[in-house]
C-alpha cells in the first residue's frame, strides 16, 4: 500500500493529509452512510451515522483522522446494524410524520432509513412537545422534525456570518434556539437566501409556499437510493470556511 | 401444503391499506392459491381465529383498538405491523401533544356551530386514550411494513416472501414512509 | 438589587470578553436566584456574544435558569448514597410542610424543591443545596428546622452554621494527607529543578492521572511545553462530579496549598502565565476560603509576577466556577466550559495538550494530580515510586461511602485489595463494591481480592459499598438516570440512547418490564460503547451491563415472563376520558396485563 493511502473494505482509498476518513472516501467516489456530515462544513460528528471500524475500534469517519495504512471496515453488517439502531432513535426522538410531511422524498434520515432498511423506530417513540415556528415571511422552522444536526447551526455562523442559530438544553430536552428577543425566526435578519436555510437535512427549516411541488414518484430519493445519490450530492473539496470565533460553530 | 389463514384489520387507520393490498389486483387470485382469509372487511368475520398472519393497519387510538389487538396477538403466529399509523402511530397520534380533555372540550362543548350535546358516554362507544400509540408499545410485534400506505408492490413482495418461508426483504421503491 | 443594575455591579469585576459568560450568568443567578428576562440580552451586547449563545449557556447548565426558581431554591442531593440514607423520605416530608411539590416553584414564588446529581458528601449526607450552600446530615429533625426557616423567611446566611459542617473525616493518611502546609517548598525546587529537571522526575516517578485515564503527568506536562506556542495554560479540574466521589473536597479544604503550588510548578515548568482552577458549583462554600488563599500566596510572593523572587517567574491562578453539569469533568468539556460555552466535549485529536483553552498548548489535571506532582518536585521521583505498584506508583485517595460503618476518606498505595478496604472501613456483609463511581465497575464478593491499581481496578477514588440489603436493580437504576440527566445532547446514541435506557429501567421498575426490555438494554450499551461521543456516553451503559453482568438476577427477577407489556398503563390511559364522560363501565377500562 503506498503511502498516502487506506483500506476501506478491502480496497485503498487515496487520501490529502488533513483529510478525514470521510472526506478521503467520498473524493474517491467512496460511500459511507452518513447525515449530519456537509462537505461545505467542518465536520462534527454528532450523528455518528458514519462510524466505521478502525482497527478493530469504533469511529466517527467524519472526524477520524485519515491516516496511511489504516484497516478500515464500513460497509459490514455490525456496522449497519449500528446505523439502523442510530436512525431509528432519531425517529423516535422527533415527531416524523412522513405521509404529511413536505420534506418527503427529499429527506436525509428518510433516504437513509429506506437504504438501511429501517421498517420502524422500534423503541418507544417520545412524542415531544415541540412547536412551529412561522413567524418569517419566507421560511418556517417545524421543530418537531428536528434532528440536532447542526448543520443549519454552522452554516449560519460559518457561511452567513450571521448565528441566527444556536443550541440550547442538553441531553434529550436539547434543543434548536433562534437568535432573538423573541427566539422568533421573523425577528431574526435571517434571509431565504442565506445557506442555513437551505442547508437542513430533514424538515425542519423549509421555505414557505413551494411544498409538494414535485409529484410522488420524480422526488430525489423516489429516483434512487441515497447510496447512489451521495457522491454527486455536493462539491467535495475546497478550502473550509472560517469559524466564528464567538459561536457555537467555531467548535 | 395447507393454505396459511390471513386476518386482517383496520384499527386507527384510514382503510387506504386495505385498500392498496386490494391494488396487487390479479395477484390476489394467485396469492389465494396460497392463503385463506379468517377475520378481514372481506370475509366479514367478527373474531380472529386461529391464524398464521396477522396484518393489522392503524394505530392504537382506543380501549376497542386494544382488545382487537390483543385478540390478534393471541391468534396470530406472526403479527404484522402494516402503514404508517400501525408503524409510527401516523395521523392519529398528532394529537399526542394535546390533552385529550381540552380535544373533547373543543370538539363536543366549544367549537361554534356544534350542538354541545355534551361529550359522548353511551357505553357502546369505545373511549379513546390519552394517546395514540403505534402497535409495538402494546403488543410484541414481528414484522413492519410501512407507507402510507404501503405500495401495492410492497404488500405482494411482503406476502409472497412470508408465504414462500423468506424473510421480507423490501429494498429500494418499497420501502416508504409516506 | 434591581435587574437593572446587575450588570453595573457586576461586569466590572470581569473581563469583557466571551469567556466571562458563564461566570456572568453565575453572578447573576447568584442574586436574583435566575436570570431575569432582558439581562440575557444586556450580556450578549455586553460580551459580545450572540443572544441564543447567551441562552443556549442557561439552557444547558443545571444551576442557571431563565425562570423564577424561588428566593429558596433547596435541592436534594440524589446520589444512591443519599438514597440510601433516606432522602427521598426527606424530600417528600419537605414538600408536605412547605405545601409544594418536587420540582415545582410554590405558588407565592418563595421556594421550590428539588433534586441534584451528587454534592459529593457521600460520606456525611443525605445532602442538599440551599441557594448553593451545602447542608450534610439531614435528619427529620433537620428538615422540621429548614420548613420553618423558609416559612420565617430566614436568609440562608443566617441559618445555623452547624447545617453547613462539612467533615474532612479522614480515616487513613499517607504520603499526601500527612503532608504539612506548603508555602513554596516545593516551588523553590522546581526553580532549583529546572523545567527540564521537573519533568525528568515526574518520568522517574511513573505519576500518572488521578482522574481516571490514567495518563503519565510527566510526558503531557513535557508535551505542552514543547507545542509551539506563544501562550501556554494551566487547568486544575476540580470538577468532582462522579458520584461518590470526595477526595478533592478534602484536598481543597485542607491541601489547597500544596495544589497551588503543583499548579504553579506546572506553570513554570511548562511555561504558562496563567491557569484555573475549576471549581464545580456544588463547591461553591469553598470559593471565599480558597480566594483567600490565592492571595495570602501573592502576597508572600508565591503567586503572581517574578515568583520567589526570580525574574520572568510569573503564574496566576484564577477561580472559575461550574454551574452544574458532570459532562464538564471531560477535559475537553472543560476547557469549553471555560471558555464560557456549553459543556460539550471536543474532538480530540488535537488534544489539550496542543489546543487547549483557546487553542493554546494547555495542561489539564486532577486536584489529586497536581497536589502528587508538588511532592514529585519536592521529594523526588524515586521517593515516589517507593509507593504503589509497578505501573501505579505513589498513593491513591478513596471516598469511601455507603453501607461501612466509617465512611470517608482513605489513603493507600495503590495496589491495595478491595477485601483491605472493606475491612479497614468496616463494611460487613457486602454485596457489591461501585469502584469507580457509576462510571466505573461494579464488583462482586468473588472479586474483592482484585487490586485497586491501573493494571487492575483502575479508580478516580469513588467506593461506594453496597451490603446484601440492598437491590442491585435500584442501583442500576440510580445511576441510569444520572447519565440520561447528565447527557450533554451533542450525539445521537447518548442523547436519545441514555434517555431510552432510563424509560427502560423505570418500566421494569413499575414491574411493566419481559425479555423484550433485556434485549432492548443490550441493544442500547452496544450501541453507546460503539458510537458515543466521549467517555460519559461509552461508560453510560457500565451500570446496566455490570448489573447484568454480575448480578443479573436483580433485573430478572422483576421482569415479567411474557414476551411484551406496555410500559404505561393501558387502564390509566383510559383515566381522562372516563373523567370526561363519567363513565365506569366495563367497556370503560382496561386490562393492564394481557390475560
Amino acid at each position: 500500500m503506498s503511502e498516502n493511502t487506506f483500506n476501506l473494505d478491502g480496497s485503498p482509498v487515496p487520501f490529502e493529509p488533513g483529510q478525514t476518513v470521510l472526506q478521503a472516501a467520498l473524493a474517491a467516489d467512496r460511500y459511507i452512510p452518513h447525515l449530519c456530515y456537509h462537505p461545505e462544513f467542518k465536520p462534527h460528528g454528532s450523528c455518528k451515522v458514519c462510524t466505521v471500524k478502525v482497527g478493530g475500534r469504533t469511529a466517527a469517519s467524519c472526524t477520524f483522522p485519515a491516516q496511511a495504512g489504516l484497516i478500515i471496515e464500513s460497509n459490514t453488517e455490525e456496522m449497519n446494524a449500528l446505523r439502523r439502531t442510530l436512525v431509528q432513535m432519531l425517529f423516535a426522538e422527533g415527531n416524523h410524520f412522513c405521509p404529511s410531511c413536505e420534506k418527503s422524498g427529499n429527506c436525509l434520515l428518510q433516504a437513509l432509513g429506506y437504504d438501511l432498511g429501517v421498517t420502524t423506530a422500534g423503541f418507544r417513540h417520545m412524542f415531544p412537545d415541540r412547536p412551529v415556528d412561522a413567524s418569517h415571511p419566507d421560511l418556517w422552522i417545524d421543530f418537531n422534525r428536528c434532528i440536532l444536526c447542526e448543520l443549519c447551526v454552522r452554516a449560519s455562523c460559518e457561511v452567513d456570518g450571521k448565528c441566527v442559530f444556536a443550541l440550547s438544553g442538553r441531553g434529550i430536552t436539547k434543543n434548536l434556539v433562534v437568535n432573538s428577543p423573541s427566539g422568533l425566526l421573523g425577528d431574526t435578519d435571517i434571509s431565504p437566501d442565506d445557506k442555513a436555510a437551505h442547508v437542513c437535512p430533514v424538515g425542519a427549516i423549509l421555505p414557505k409556499r413551494v411544498g409538494f411541488a414535485v409529484p410522488i414518484g420524480e422526488r430525489r430519493f423516489d429516483l434512487s437510493p441515497i447510496s447512489a445519490q451521495a457522491l454527486a450530492d455536493a462539491p467535495r473539496s475546497q478550502t473550509p470556511a472560517q469559524p466564528c470565533s464567538s459561536c457555537e460553530g467555531s467548535e | 401444503m395447507a393454505k396459511l389463514r390471513v386476518a386482517t384489520t383496520s384499527l386507527a387507520g384510514c382503510f387506504g391499506c386495505h385498500m392498496s393490498l386490494l391494488d396487487i389486483d390479479e395477484r390476489l387470485f394467485e396469492l389465494l392459491k396460497h392463503i385463506e382469509f379468517d377475520r378481514t372487511p372481506l370475509t366479514d368475520i367478527k373474531h380472529c381465529g386461529p391464524c398464521d398472519i396477522g396484518l393489522i393497519e392503524g394505530g392504537i387510538c382506543n380501549a376497542e383498538n386494544v382488545e382487537v389487538l390483543r385478540e390478534f396477538r393471541r391468534n396470530c403466529k406472526i403479527l404484522v405491523a402494516v402503514g404508517a399509523c400501525a408503524v409510527t402511530g401516523g395521523l392519529p397520534a398528532q394529537r399526542n401533544h394535546l390533552d385529550l380533555g381540552a380535544c373533547l372540550t373543543e370538539v363536543y362543548l366549544t367549537e361554534p356551530g356544534l350542538a354541545h350535546g355534551g361529550i359522548p358516554n353511551d357505553p357502546e362507544l369505545p373511549l379513546p386514550l390519552d394517546k395514540v400509540h403505534p402497535l409495538h408499545e402494546v403488543v410484541k410485534v414481528d414484522y413492519f411494513l410501512p407507507g402510507c400506505p404501503p405500495p401495492a408492490d410492497a404488500f405482494w413482495q411482503f406476502l409472497t416472501d412470508l408465504v414462500a418461508g423468506r424473510t421480507p426483504e423490501l429494498g429500494h421503491g418499497l420501502i416508504k414512509y409516506d | 438589587m434591581q435587574p437593572s443594575d446587575t450588570l453595573d455591579t457586576i461586569l466590572p469585576l470581569r473581563p469583557r470578553r466571551p469567556e466571562s459568560l458563564l461566570q456572568v450568568l453565575r453572578d447573576i443567578q447568584e442574586i436574583h436566584n435566575h436570570i431575569p428576562a432582558g439581562i440575557d440580552l444586556a450580556v450578549a451586547d455586553a460580551l459580545d456574544v450572540p443572544l441564543a449563545r447567551v441562552r443556549g449557556v442557561i439552557g444547558f447548565y443545571s444551576f442557571l435558569s431563565s425562570e423564577p426558581q424561588g428566593r429558596y431554591r433547596l435541592l436534594f442531593s440524589d446520589n444512591i448514597t443519599d438514597r440510601m440514607l433516606g432522602n427521598q423520605d426527606l424530600l417528600q416530608t419537605l414538600c408536605g410542610k412547605l405545601w409544594l411539590e418536587p420540582g415545582k416553584l410554590s405558588e407565592d414564588g418563595l421556594v421550590s424543591v428539588d433534586t441534584t446529581s451528587c454534592t459529593g458528601m457521600c460520606d456525611q449526607g443525605p445532602a442538599m443545596l440551599a441557594n448553593g450552600r451545602a447542608i450534610t446530615r439531614l435528619s427529620h429533625h433537620r428538615i422540621n428546622e429548614i420548613a420553618e426557616l423558609v416559612r420565617s423567611q430566614t436568609p440562608v446566611a443566617d441559618w445555623p452554621v452547624e447545617f453547613f459542617r462539612v467533615d474532612d473525616q479522614i480515616r487513613q493518611s499517607g504520603p499526601l494527607l500527612d503532608c504539612g502546609p506548603m508555602a513554596g517548598e516545593a516551588l523553590e525546587a522546581a526553580l532549583d529543578r529546572s523545567p527540564d529537571g521537573v519533568i525528568e522526575q515526574l518520568n522517574l516517578s511513573g505519576l500518572r492521572g488521578r482522574g481516571g485515564a490514567g495518563f503519565p503527568t510527566g510526558r503531557k506536562w513535557a508535551a505542552c511545553k514543547e507545542a509551539s506556542a506563544d501562550t501556554r495554560y494551566v487547568v486544575c479540574n476540580a470538577d468532582e462530579g462522579e458520584p461518590g466521589t470526595f477526595k478533592d473536597r478534602v484536598l481543597l479544604t485542607r491541601h489547597a496549598d500544596l495544589l497551588f503550588e503543583g499548579m504553579t510548578v506546572c506553570g513554570l515548568t511548562v511555561g504558562a502565565k496563567l491557569g484555573f482552577l475549576y471549581l464545580r458549583g456544588e463547591y461553591r462554600y469553598l470559593l471565599e476560603p480558597l480566594q483567600q488563599l490565592l492571595d495570602k500566596r501573592r502576597q508572600a510572593g508565591l503567586l503572581g509576577v517574578n515568583i520567589r523572587g526570580q525574574a520572568g517567574a510569573d503564574f496566576d491562578i484564577v477561580i472559575h466556577l461550574g454551574a452544574g453539569a458532570y459532562v464538564c469533568g471531560e477535559e475537553s468539556a472543560l476547557i469549553e466550559s471555560l471558555e464560557g460555552k456549553r459543556g460539550i466535549p471536543r474532538n480530540r485529536p488535537p488534544f489539550p495538550v496542543t489546543h487547549g483553552y483557546l487553542q493554546k498548548p494547555t495542561v489539564v489535571n486532577n486536584v489529586e494530580t497536581f497536589c502528587a506532582a508538588a511532592l514529585v518536585t519536592l521529594h523526588g521521583g524515586d521517593w515516589f515510586k517507593g509507593h504503589g505498584t509497578a505501573q501505579s506508583t505513589g498513593s491513591k485517595l478513596l471516598s469511601v461511602s455507603g453501607d461501612c460503618a466509617r465512611p470517608g476518606i482513605y489513603e493507600y498505595p495503590f495496589g491495595i485489595t478491595v477485601r483491605q478496604v472493606l475491612t479497614d472501613c468496616g463494611a460487613a456483609n457486602t454485596l457489591a463494591v461501585q469502584v469507580g463511581g457509576p462510571s466505573g465497575t461494579c464488583i462482586g464478593p468473588h472479586e474483592f481480592d482484585r487490586r485497586l491499581c491501573f493494571e487492575d481496578l483502575a479508580t478516580a477514588g469513588a467506593f461506594m459499598i453496597f451490603d446484601d440489603t440492598r437491590d442491585m436493580f435500584e442501583v442500576a437504576h440510580n445511576f441510569t438516570d444520572f447519565f440520561a440527566h447528565e447527557s450533554c445532547g451533542f450525539c445521537t446514541p447518548c442523547r436519545v440512547g441514555t434517555s431510552m435506557l432510563k424509560g427502560i429501567m423505570a418500566k421494569v421498575a413499575a414491574g411493566h418490564g419481559t425479555r423484550h426490555e433485556l434485549d432492548e438494554v443490550e441493544q442500547l450499551d452496544k450501541v453507546l460503547q460503539q458510537s458515543a461521543h466521549c467517555g460519559l456516553g461509552h461508560t453510560a451503559c457500565n451500570p446496566t451491563l455490570d448489573m447484568l453482568k454480575r448480578f443479573r438476577p436483580a433485573f430478572e427477577r422483576r421482569l415479567k415472563s411474557l414476551n411484551f407489556q406496555p410500559d404505561f398503563d393501558l387502564d390509566g390511559a383510559l383515566a381522562r376520558a372516563r373523567a370526561m364522560t363519567g363513565r365506569d363501565d366495563a367497556g370503560a377500562h382496561l386490562r393492564t396485563e394481557e390475560a
